[in-house]
């Protein structure tokens, strides 16, 4: 039983890793589109960023170095990634929602990463960790995990209600939508509790750990632990197949298209993909297109559609 | 009260449309706008159109459908839009929007955030027809059930859709109640943009199924590429009206004004959109006059569409906007200028300096400047005397959508105006927040049917708003006041709409550009430059 729960999360994690790789490959390899930001671009120099301006405001721009300023784009970045700072401003009602949803993720992804990283110290230098360091790493890990989990369940839960109670969101909810809240609910509700309501005689959060390194199938996990690990696994490994990987996405909506304002003339990588994408042969069946399969797309841009009229 | 449109409402079968709005369901005005019941009320379509076209969205009808007279008629119709539908989808004919489109159609959370950022959702009394998410999540769902092929297990996750010509033709509407301002996208936590699917299912419509409004297609883009304007003036015309100007200008300022034409080697080539030559002449003329007295190197073309900033293609046809984006480039390339100065037009700065930036390759890429940049470069250097006292009355700023929030020009607008206008004033929100004018992405020259009715109570409503606030302690007609838009389209909407109201002839509020203003405040000219005329 241990190990065929050792196999799942490995799967699970696999599928996951996977999954977002898939997905995030396949966005990036996506051909490079044609300009299309919005401003204010934060990477802008500052004077201008402040209030959303962009170089064209520089007379002779082209003639001047183009800077990306770094700091002004983790300015913005960073509020955006952990405090979600567009929901604050646009839509607070759901901020409060949604904020407690996402920031109890993040302390879960720490609480993971730290528990993982402390089972794998046990396992390599067991001599490095003290009984003291082990102690504030409990209670670190403890508190991150419980305050992740209260916060994400509530998150959710009030997420929940407001699709089941708005009727315009209703609208626009699918079946699976409701479905995806309510398996956050139900996986973190069952690992919390499992957390809880450990026995004496049930693993520790780190020995578990532990013991999924180092594939311990000794371990005897209580059902409850065995049901809540399976569960926030095949949720984990869910995720990148459905809108909820959207943390991949924003990194494109932000970086390749709404910041994007790279000019041509100061990239000459951009004009060779160019030169790629108008051999591209399109098929649209408008006569004014011209696309007879045969023409590429730099011939339609160059043939006039309107002057063919006028010779027939 | 009435029921709640819902997505599948937009396959029904009957000819009826499915919303009709009041003007008591509108977004309430200031004074002296306050009372619905005084508003103008909405021209019914006439019972021909209403059976001839399909007009089975709402109140009003864009595009003209011709009604199909069979149900092989409607089928075929359905499979030339699943066949777009793919290639909207596809690497080949869609590389243009490729990653922007499927980011929106997989991540979208539907959490309606954008909804409160859209003036013809608010404008319209919140009406769900008009939501943003609204006409995305019809192609949403049909993205995953006839792209992506998906089965019950993808209607479950993601929701269903039935398809049949009513939804179609609907859609094809609906895909004109959107002013692509993009200010939705802009408040959208993941970066989805509802703006980029209505701008999609236009070129959907327009490149595989040969649909689009004439305005924007016939008497558009395919007459500038035809004789060289949308406005029907050929080269010679061009040149006579412009001459006319010339002289127009020479006896209102005192100054001897030549416009050039084709100048080889000239440092600035200076494209307008020609409707500003015929509609509002003064404005072509106001740059003459600035150009000349600060000594400025530059020429107009007279190649095919060179003497045209229009770019329509922009807005509903990635091929029509190549083409026409590569005759800008080819005039300015053939004359070997130093760079393109754009007129006051917000969606040609949009079209050539922004977006054909990564269609405009090798040696078709000339620098392009923003006219709204170069004349406060002008100004900046001393070059024009001044006097602000000229310009001593309200004035007001609107900020069109291509040129703040989708290219960034925010500031020399406003540097100028606070150099030459001491009573200027902002709206709010302003900059890369505004509000479109209502006429944006072609709206603004559409004038078939009832359409206006819906621009001026529908989409130009969260302006008008915005101008009557602006103008609020002034509102008395012995004060004249000045709402500046630096764009033709805008402009137009303003003519439009402003006229509508009668807030011309009640309340002495007129719009024009920036360069009257500026000519207005030159001591080297003849005081009086503005007319305080209705055009």
């Amino acid at each position: 039983m241990t190990a065929a729960l050792y196999l799942l999360v490995y799967a699970c994690a696999l599928v996951l890793l996977t999954g977002c790789l898939i997905r995030a490959v396949a966005y990036a390899r996506m051909p490079l589109h044609l300009r299309w930001e919005l401003y204010p671009v934060p990477h802008e120099e500052p004077e201008r960023a402040r209030h959303g301006g962009s170089y064209f405001e520089s007379p002779n721009w082209w003639a001047q170095p183009f800077r990306f300023n770094l700091l002004g784009e983790l300015r913005a970045m960073i509020p955006e990634m952990l405090f979600l700072k567009g929901l604050w401003e646009f839509n607070r009602p759901l901020w409060f929602r949604s904020f407690p949803f996402h920031f109890g993720l993040y302390l879960l992804i720490a609480t993971v990463a730290l528990v993982g990283a402390t089972a794998l110290a046990a396992i390599l230098a067991p001599e490095r960790l003290s009984d003291q360091l082990l102690l504030v790493l409990h209670y670190v890990y403890t508190a991150t995990g419980l305050a992740g989990a209260g916060l994400a369940i509530a998150g959710a839960a009030a997420l929940l209600i407001r699709r089941l109670r708005d009727a315009t969101l209703r609208i626009y909810t699918a079946p699976g939508d409701l479905f995806n809240l309510a398996c956050f609910i139900v996986s973190l509700a069952v690992l919390g509790a499992a957390f809880l309501l450990r026995a004496p005689g049930d693993p520790a959060t780190l020995e578990l750990a532990r013991g999924l390194l180092a594939f311990d199938t000794s371990l005897r996990p209580s059902p409850l632990q065995t049901l809540g690990l399976a569960l926030a696994a095949l949720l984990a490994a869910y995720i990148p197949w459905t809108h909820m990987s959207h943390f991949i996405a924003k990194y494109f909506t932000y970086h390749s298209i709404r910041w994007d304002d790279l000019p041509s003339a100061k990239a000459r990588e951009i004009e060779s993909k160019i030169a790629q994408y108008l051999t591209y042969r399109p098929t649209w069946s408008a006569p004014h297109v011209m696309a007879d399969g045969t023409r590429t797309w730099a011939d339609i841009a160059m043939a006039n559609p309107a002057q063919q009229e006028v010779k027939k | 009260m009435r029921r709640k449109i819902e997505l599948n409402d937009m396959a029904r079968e009957e000819r009826t449309p499915l919303i009709h709005l009041e003007n008591r369901d509108l977004m309430p005005l200031p004074p002296p706008l306050d009372s619905p019941e005084k508003d103008h009320n909405w021209t019914p379509l006439s019972a021909q159109v209403q059976e001839r076209y399909e007009c089975r969205l709402d109140d009003t009808c864009a595009v003209n459908i011709p009604r199909p007279q069979s149900k092989e008629e409607e089928q075929e119709l359905v499979r030339k839009f699943l066949s777009g539908l793919d290639k909207l989808f596809s690497v080949h004919n869609n590389w243009t929007f490729l990653q922007p489109l499927i980011l929106t159609m997989e991540h979208c959370a539907r959490c309606q955030t954008c909804s409160e950022a859209c003036h013809v959702f608010e404008a319209s009394g919140r009406n769900e027809l008009y939501r943003p998410t609204f006409r995305s999540e019809l192609l949403r769902r049909l993205y995953f059930k006839y792209v992506k092929r998906g089965g019950w297990l993808s209607a479950w996750q993601h929701g269903d859709i039935q398809l049949n010509w009513p939804l179609i033709a609907r859609l094809i509407e609906l895909a004109y109640r959107c002013n692509l301002c993009r200010r939705c996208a802009q408040t959208c936590p993941i970066g989805a943009d509802n703006g980029l699917v209505a701008h999609e299912l236009r070129k959907l419509f327009s490149q595989e199924m040969g649909i689009a409004p004439k305005e924007l297609h016939d008497s558009g883009s395919m007459l500038q590429l035809k004789v060289g304007s949308s406005t029907g003036m050929n080269p010679t015309v061009v040149k006579d009206n412009i001459e006319f100007i010339d002289e127009d200008m020479s006896e209102k300022t005192g100054l001897e004004i030549h416009t050039p034409w084709d100048v080889e080697g000239a440092d600035v080539l200076l494209i307008h959109n020609a409707g500003e030559i015929l509609a509002w002449p003064e404005n072509p003329g106001a740059f003459a006059v600035i150009f000349t007295v600060a000594g400025v190197s530059w020429t107009m073309s007279s190649e095919l569409a060179a003497y045209d900033s229009i770019n329509y293609g922009l807005w509903y046809d990635d091929a029509q906007f190549a083409r026409v984006a590569v005759k800008h480039a080819e005039a300015a390339r053939k004359l070997g200028v130093k760079k393109i100065v754009l007129g006051e037009c917000g969606h040609a700065h949009k079209a050539l300096s922004v977006v054909a930036d990564r269609v405009l390759t090798g040696d078709l890429n000339i620098p392009r400047e923003s006219a709204l940049t170069f004349l406060w470069e002008i100004i900046r250097s001393g070059r024009l005397k001044l006097d602000p006292s000229r310009n001593d009355f309200p004035v007001t700023l609107h900020d069109p959508c291509n040129v703040v929030r989708l290219m960034g020009v925010v500031e020399p607008q406003r540097e100028i105006l606070r150099r030459i206008a001491p009573k200027f004033r902002e709206m709010e929100p302003h900059g890369v927040d505004n509000y479109c004018c209502g006429g944006g992405s072609g709206f603004a020259i559409m004038s078939g049917n009832n359409f206006p009715d819906w621009r001026f109570h529908v989409s130009g409503r969260k302006k008008l708003q915005q101008i009557l606030n602006a103008f609020q302690d002034s509102m008395d007609p012995s004060i004249p006041k000045y709402l500046c838009a630096p764009c033709s389209n805008c402009k137009g909407q303003f003519r439009d709409m402003l006229a509508y109201y009668d807030l011309w002839e009640k309340h002495r509020i007129l719009y024009g550009g920036l360069v009257e203003l500026i000519v207005n405040a030159m001591t080297d000219v003849k005081p009086g430059f503005i007319e305080w005329e209705w055009r």
